[in-house]
């Protein structure tokens, strides 16, 4: 009986691990990022591309979604969604601090709806 | 004392003053683009406090605080009413009040029809389909005219084929390639550039210097690359006719299918014809030759998004032949007493390219590049006779990926090449194999401000030995609106200089070949290095554009077959001892004052010397300087989008030194002289147009083109001599057609 519940539980242990996904050196992932044109595109993609670990960065200008492949084993992706938000582009889950927004460019100030 | 207060007053209430500004900028979005919008009202609401956005959409006001709300609005779009919790930099978009719409700018920039590289190492001039429709362009031989980086000569009286030159050095020096596969090599070099006809030409890559490892060894002053039409963009049914004042009559026609959302294929059909007899000069020679050509091309595309997959399959037939020689001359008699040459060649190709991109990681991909050709040319010029039989393979497998991130690339890989010639030059068989295997690194960094390309190459030849081949380009922008690049790079080639200098035959000179033990006709390989600077200078940027660039490069040759002219009735192959180089000076200036009018202006200097017998020496029909002037039109685009079209150039060459002959003595230069040449297109709409044009509209030509012409038998006879074209004035007129 012992043996029998060891056995599930240690199974069970594989089946969770399986399940999970091993970081990898090519993870790859895409968000919203906020932003309108060309120069919007060079920073953004330069930001992300400036983190160590990070492979390839394409952001899209129509869409606004960022594709980024990056090495999960060096770097999470919070540490991506920060560095854009540094540049002043506000991601899902980052914000750029508003100094650093208010001095974008013209052409580049997205619309960030808060007044609050 | 009170002083000290009343700086502290100050200091405090500035400092107090400053913490309740509210600081902001009014925008709003048009179409894709963040505006400003100035001269925006900004009050507080119930209060006289208010102010107006600047240009800049930016404004300062007093902050109020919480309890106060701010008014922004502006004629056209919706007010707004905000509260503001607390004070940070306000950046506020207006909506547009649909009501009341205000029209929108749109903003068009035409693009440029040769585009140099901006942000690329390697000194590149791309030039795209609508560039090569401003000449007569009927091949690519003919589809520099208006780039004033290539040097094209007049078409040769013997064989009606035009030279190109770059930096100085002419066409053997250059790496061709079509679609990144080497081209017009071997016994092809004479006549290959005509071979492709300039309809199915998609654009043309021009890099000035040592080019890039990858494509093998061979370059030394440049690579010019060609992409074909493809399948998959080409126009689905399109025809060109074109006929010109000197007999040339051209026809071409497209097809291109797609058989299901994988396959597209493509046949491609050109044929050319010149049967009127022209003596202008009445020498008794034909000043043109009479020519047929016959070219067939058909490619298979294969495109798969999803998994990554591209693949292109090529087969090509071509069969030219060209006649040549006295008017009289007719190829059935024979050992006819007029002098006339026969030059009939045959062709096939094939290529298969296979790329494989990840689908995820697009940064990593391979390509597989194979290509054989089978080029039989046989040919005889009075009494000698000149046949090449040349077969050759390519094989080139990349591998594409990055170092770190995306801003490090490199491309490894290895290729392979075999060449096998049989010629027979006159009584004398040669046969030659050459094979070749390599491999290859070339890493590039990508910044905006620095760029540069490394690349070397390992390369084992059963006749070259085995030999390193180092590459370096750089690219910097130290501000904005400047460019400097910079590249050194060494190449290597085999002298096919039977192939290469195949207008020799149309002289009765004797061949002599200096043997020294090498692999080439008893010759040493050709060795050079290369390098190069080059300035770029924006001058305007906008809806005007001008720029400014300097180009200077060297190439040294450390071991160069020499083709000596010097002395009458021979002529001679030997390694240079001594000194031999190319020394070019370019500068250009590229102005485009508006959507409709372009203007190209240059200026080159070619210091091109070598040690002959007889001394240090500019190379003989080589102009010292060089000037160039093109200018461009377009009228604006009607409903129906039909325009005009025109384009004038001008084409000034200076003096040129002229070998020891009968007819020119001994000493002498060929007297200066330009060409104007100019077009004018009629596009009735986006499917039909038509084309009229005329070259050496100042009808300058050179007279005495041939000398010895009344003994063409005798050793002193020579076609070869020619400075200047021997027809004059020519006018055509072509329609092109885009069917479906």
């Amino acid at each position: 009986m012992k043996y029998t519940i060891s056995l599930t539980v240690s199974l069970l242990t594989c089946m969770v691990a399986l399940g999970q996904e091993v970081p990898s050196k090519n993870e790859m992932t895409e968000f919203t990022v906020n932003g309108n044109c060309e120069m919007c595109k060079k920073r953004i993609e330069a930001a992300a591309l400036n983190i160590k670990g990070v492979k390839m960065v394409r952001w899209d200008i129509p869409t606004r979604v960022l594709n980024v492949v990056y090495n999960a084993k060096k770097l999470n992706i919070e540490s991506i969604h920060q560095a854009v938000a540094a540049a002043g582009h506000d991601t899902p889950i980052a914000t750029a601090p508003d100094s650093v927004y208010a001095a974008l460019p013209l052409c580049c100030l997205y619309e960030r709806n808060d007044y609050n | 004392m009170k002083l000290l207060f009343f700086v502290f007053t100050v200091f405090f209430l500035s400092t107090l003053s400053a913490q309740n500004l509210l600081k902001g900028r009014v925008v709003a979005k048009n179409e894709k683009e963040t505006i400003a919008i100035s001269g925006a009202n900004i009050f507080w609401l119930n209060t006289a406090i208010g102010t107006i956005s600047n240009e800049e959409g930016a404004f300062e006001l007093d902050y109020l605080g919480t309890n106060d709300r701010l008014v922004i609005s502006y004629l056209g779009y919706k007010t707004d009413t905000l509260t503001l919790a607390n004070n940070k930099t306000l950046i506020h978009f207006l909506k547009e009040d649909e009501g009341a719409q205000l029209e929108g700018v749109t903003v068009s920039q035409g693009r440029k029809t040769i585009q140099k590289s901006y942000f690329e190492a390697q000194n590149v001039i791309r030039v795209n389909s609508e560039e090569l429709l401003k000449a007569a362009c009927c091949n690519l031989s003919e589809s520099f005219d208006t780039n004033p980086s290539i040097d094209v000569s007049f078409s040769d009286a013997l064989t009606g084929t035009k030279q190109i030159q770059m930096l100085g050095l002419t066409s053997p020096y250059i790496l061709f390639a079509e679609e990144n596969i080497p081209s017009v090599r071997g016994a092809a070099q004479a006549y290959g550039l005509t071979f492709t006809p300039g309809p199915w030409i998609e654009s043309i890559q021009i890099t000035k210097g040592a080019g890039s490892v990858v494509n093998g060894f061979e370059s030394i002053t440049g690579q010019i690359n060609t992409e074909l039409l493809k399948p998959y963009t080409a126009q689905p049914i399109y025809v060109n006719a074109f006929r010109s004042g000197n007999g040339r009559v051209e026809g071409n026609a497209q097809w291109a299918q797609q058989l299901d959302d994988r396959w597209h294929t493509g046949l491609f059909i050109h044929a050319n014809q010149r049967t009127q007899r022209t003596d202008r000069n009445e020498d008794g020679f034909l000043d043109m030759p009479l020519s047929e050509q016959l070219n067939l091309l058909n490619r298979w595309q294969y495109t798969d998004l999803q998994k990554g997959w591209v693949g292109f399959l090529n087969f090509r037939f071509m069969t030219d032949e060209k006649q040549l020689g006295q008017l009289d001359f007719s190829p059935a008699q024979a050992n006819s007493s007029n002098w006339g040459s026969v030059i009939e060649t045959q062709r096939w190709d094939t290529a298969l390219k296979i790329g494989k991109v990840n689908p995820k990681l697009t940064y990593r991909s391979w390509g597989l590049q194979t290509a054989f050709s089978h080029h039989d040319q046989n040919a005889f010029f009075g009494n000698r006779i000149y046949d090449i039989q040349h077969e050759s393979a390519y094989l080139n497998l990349i591998y594409n990926s990055i170092i770190g991130n995306t801003n490090t690339t490199f491309k490894t890989g290895i290729n392979a090449t075999y060449d096998s010639y049989d010629e027979q030059v006159d009584s004398t068989p040669w046969t030659r194999t050459d094979r070749n295997i390599g491999a290859y690194i070339e890493v590039s960094s990508n910044s905006e401000i620095l760029n540069w390309v490394a690349g070397v190459r390992v390369d084992t030849h059963n006749n070259l030995g085995t030999f390193v081949t180092p590459r370096f380009h750089l690219r910097y922008t130290p501000f904005e609106t400047a460019i400097i690049r910079a590249a050194v790079g060494q190449g290597r080639k085999a002298a096919n200089i039977f192939a290469e200098q195949q207008k020799q035959f149309g002289s009765n000179r004797q061949i002599k070949i200096r043997n020294n033990g090498g692999a080439f006709y008893g010759l040493q390989p050709e060795k050079a290095w290369n390098y190069g600077v080059s300035y770029r200078q924006l001058l305007l940027r906008g809806n005007q554009q001008a720029d400014i660039t300097f180009d200077y490069y060297i190439t040294r040759f450390e071991n160069q077959v020499v083709i000596d002219w010097e002395t009458p009735g021979a002529i001679q192959f030997y390694n240079v001892k001594g000194e031999s180089f190319a020394n070019s000076f370019q500068v250009a200036i590229d102005y485009a004052p508006s959507l409709q009018w372009n203007f190209r202006l240059a200026y080159k200097n070619y210091r091109v010397e070598t040690r002959y017998d007889s001394g240090q020496k500019q190379l003989p029909l080589q102009p010292k300087n060089r000037y160039f002037f093109n200018v461009g039109w377009e009228s604006k685009p009607g409903t129906n989008n039909q325009f005009w079209r025109w384009d004038l150039t001008w084409h000034g060459l200076g003096q040129q030194r002229l070998v020891v002959n009968p007819r020119d003595g001994t000493g002498r230069w060929a007297p200066a002289y330009s060409l104007l040449n100019s077009q004018l297109t009629r596009v009735f709409s986006s499917r039909f147009e038509t084309y009229l044009g005329a070259e050496n509209i100042g009808d300058y030509r050179q007279v005495n083109a041939i000398v010895a012409a009344d003994q063409p038998f005798g050793l002193l006879f020579d076609s070869t001599q020619i400075y200047a074209p021997v027809f004059g004035q020519m006018a055509y007129l072509g329609v092109r057609w885009k069917i479906k």
